[in-house]
């Protein structure tokens, strides 16, 4: 590392006692001056990103906490706004509309089946591109004829737009459409609720689970093939060397491939949007909020809110039990350790 | 190698079994191929379809064409999609370039530069990039009614770069670190100050990897849908928008063709830059998550 070359300036032959001193002070100017080198290169990104995200992000929690303008629903009358208290939270997590329940059909009586919709495509997207990506991975990562092209084949799901996958999977699940002939069948893919869940379900798993493929197939290329070579003259069978070699080794890559898969399931939106409109069952939380913008702007900031805590919720389950950590991964070794 | 018999008969059978396996390699790999490209070459395939054709089943280009395009750029019909396509193109532009502007400095501190909080800095940019858009929207909406700005493209540019930038700064950090520094140390010897070493020695050095950042940069932003929906009107309406929203030549009817023909013209060009940088972006999509 360069950094250590700046303390050997340090005079060659001086006494004991002056060496020690000596080199705390030039360390110390060598830290020093790249930890303001460091505040003046990092600071422009990080105000930028405190603009774009920190500030709206307070501004919404303090619209959370504001009383929508508008009619009152019980008493009719029109409603001011002012302090809210956690009345927008309590509309959401009680499903309450003024002092009864949301009468069922309305953005408020969906919260729960929302959440609900959002981690049933969460795990179940998950979990098939993780199985499928991992299967193609293995396939990427032998030497064949093609290999190269394959490759460049799974990058192009991962290179169309969600809008545009959205409206050619909608075109392939149309009633009239291939699916049906393919498969002899006459289903109404997105006018019904399993099948249009089905239907963003397949969609999803064919525009991601290149990316998740490509995760897999970097970690599993840092294997050193002589470890397979080895287990193999010892007489481990495949599947022994898939579970005691390939995947604890993949390990590290495959969680944090599944940590940034499922906080992006987590806000899926596109999609369901796109292709059911959120109907029939596939309403997400942040197709919930987008509704509820143009219904009263602070509820929706309440409900946005609950959304951005569930998903950090989920994040911080991820890092701290399930061993994802993406930021150890991201940081240079030798400041690995240093802190958690 | 181990297998040093030279008795024959186990040595068919291996060769055997290899070629058994060679064949279910292949067999597996245009799978995963057929799965991949078949709903792209579809799309393809329909939008130089006649529109009375449109669920004509035939798996090959028949009764081609050119008018589904025309229904795209048709601005009888209501479509204007040069201006959406002019209006992605400098959302995801000038998106791009700021990211990078700002990335570049926090990536190379991140990648090479001790300091306090690294850990944290790190953190904070990654937890930014894994933030839910519509977190965004709600508060960004309100504002940019208020102040005039719905409707402009600093209101799309700004919301893009809180999820342009975290990746940015991410990929370059890991392409840094991966860097032949000592060459900088050579530079620093020979009397470069540790900005000119940045510039003259570096910043070339670097020049591959911001460009495939670019690449990702302009794609995520370029993909975009969530917020441009909400924040934008007519004027800046982009693609994505445009081709959820299409019109097509008769009212209440889905516009399939001309839809699948918008979906080429927008993503042709993504598919040929992805096919000629594959490794490269390869490179870009995984570093960070191994090491």
């Amino acid at each position: 590392m360069s950094t250590l070359a700046q303390p050997k300036r340090a005079p060659e032959t001086p006494s004991p006692k002056t060496k020690k001193v000596q080199k705390e002070v030039g360390q110390d100017r060598a830290a020093t001056s790249q930890g303001r080198w460091a505040f003046w290169l990092i600071s422009p990104a990080l105000v930028l990103l405190a603009v774009v995200i920190v500030y709206p992000v307070v501004n919404a929690i303090i619209m959370a906490f504001q009383k929508d303008q508008g009619l009152d629903p019980v008493t009719k009358v029109f409603v001011q706004g002012g302090p809210a208290g956690f009345d927008n939270f309590v509309h959401w997590l009680a499903q309450q509309c003024g002092s009864a329940a949301c009468a069922p059909g309305t953005l408020g009586a969906q919260f729960w089946s929302a959440v609900g919709t959002t981690f049933f495509f969460t795990v179940v997207t998950v979990v098939l591109e993780t199985v499928l990506g991992f299967w193609m991975a293995v396939i990427m990562a032998r030497t064949f004829r093609g290999r190269s092209a394959l490759r460049a084949a799974v990058l192009v799901p991962w290179a169309i737009p969600t809008a545009v996958t959205a409206k050619l999977w909608f075109f392939i699940f149309a009633f009239d459409g291939i699916a049906n002939k393919l498969f002899g069948t006459a289903i109404l893919w997105t006018g019904s609720e399993w099948p249009a869940r089905w239907a963003i379900i397949i969609s999803d798993v064919w525009k991601t689970t290149p990316f998740m493929a490509l995760l897999i197939l970097a970690g599993l290329q840092i294997i050193p093939a002589e470890v397979y070579e080895a287990a193999k003259v010892d007489g481990a069978s495949a599947w022994q060397r898939f579970t005691q070699i390939t995947l604890p080794l993949v390990k590290p890559a495959l969680m944090v491939a599944v940590l940034f898969r499922v906080l992006d399931a987590l806000r899926m939106y596109d999609l369901p949007a796109i292709m059911t409109q959120g109907s029939n069952g596939t309403t997400t939380l942040s197709i919930l909020v987008v509704d509820q913008i143009r219904q009263g702007f602070n509820s929706a900031a309440a409900l946005s809110t609950i959304t951005f805590l569930i998903i950090f919720l989920v994040a911080f389950i991820f890092v701290r039990f399930l061993g994802a950590n993406a930021v150890a991964s991201a940081t240079p070794k030798t400041t690995k350790g240093q802190e958690k | 190698m181990t297998a040093v018999s030279i008795d024959s008969a186990p040595k068919t059978a291996a060769r055997r079994r290899e070629r058994l396996a060679s064949g279910r390699t292949y067999i597996s790999a245009a799978l995963i191929f057929i799965w991949c490209l078949i709903p792209f070459y579809w799309m393809i395939v329909t939008a130089f379809r006649d529109v009375g054709y449109t669920f004509d089943s035939t798996p090959f280009f028949t009764h081609v064409t050119w008018d589904n395009f025309n229904t795209v750029f048709s601005e009888s019909l209501g479509n204007h999609f040069g201006r959406n396509l002019l209006n992605s193109l400098f959302v995801a532009g000038v998106t791009t370039v700021v990211a990078l502007l700002f990335g570049v400095f926090a990536a190379y501190a991140l990648s090479r530069l001790e300091f306090r909080f690294k850990f944290l800095v790190l953190g904070f940019v990654l937890g930014a990039s894994m933030f839910p858009g519509v977190a965004l929207v709600t508060p960004l909406f309100q504002l940019f009614t208020n102040i005039g700005w719905y409707g402009t493209y600093q209101a799309l540019i700004i919301p893009n770069i809180s999820f342009v930038l975290p990746l940015t700064v991410y990929t370059l950090t890991s392409f840094f670190r991966e860097m032949p520094w000592e060459l900088e140390e050579s530079a620093r010897i020979d009397g470069c100050t540790q900005g000119q070493a940045f510039r003259k020695v570096i910043m070339p050095l670097a020049a591959p990897a911001v460009f495939t950042t670019a690449i990702l940069a302009f794609i995520a932003s370029w993909n975009e849908f969530l917020i441009a929906s909400q924040l934008s009107n007519d004027q800046t309406k982009t693609v994505t928008v445009a081709i959820a929203y299409f019109a097509g030549a008769q009212a209440h009817q889905e516009p399939y063709t001309a839809v699948m023909a918008a979906g080429t013209v927008v993503t042709i060009p993504l598919v040929i830059l992805v096919l000629i940088f594959q490794r490269k972006i390869v490179a870009g999509l995984t570093a960070g998550a191994v090491k």
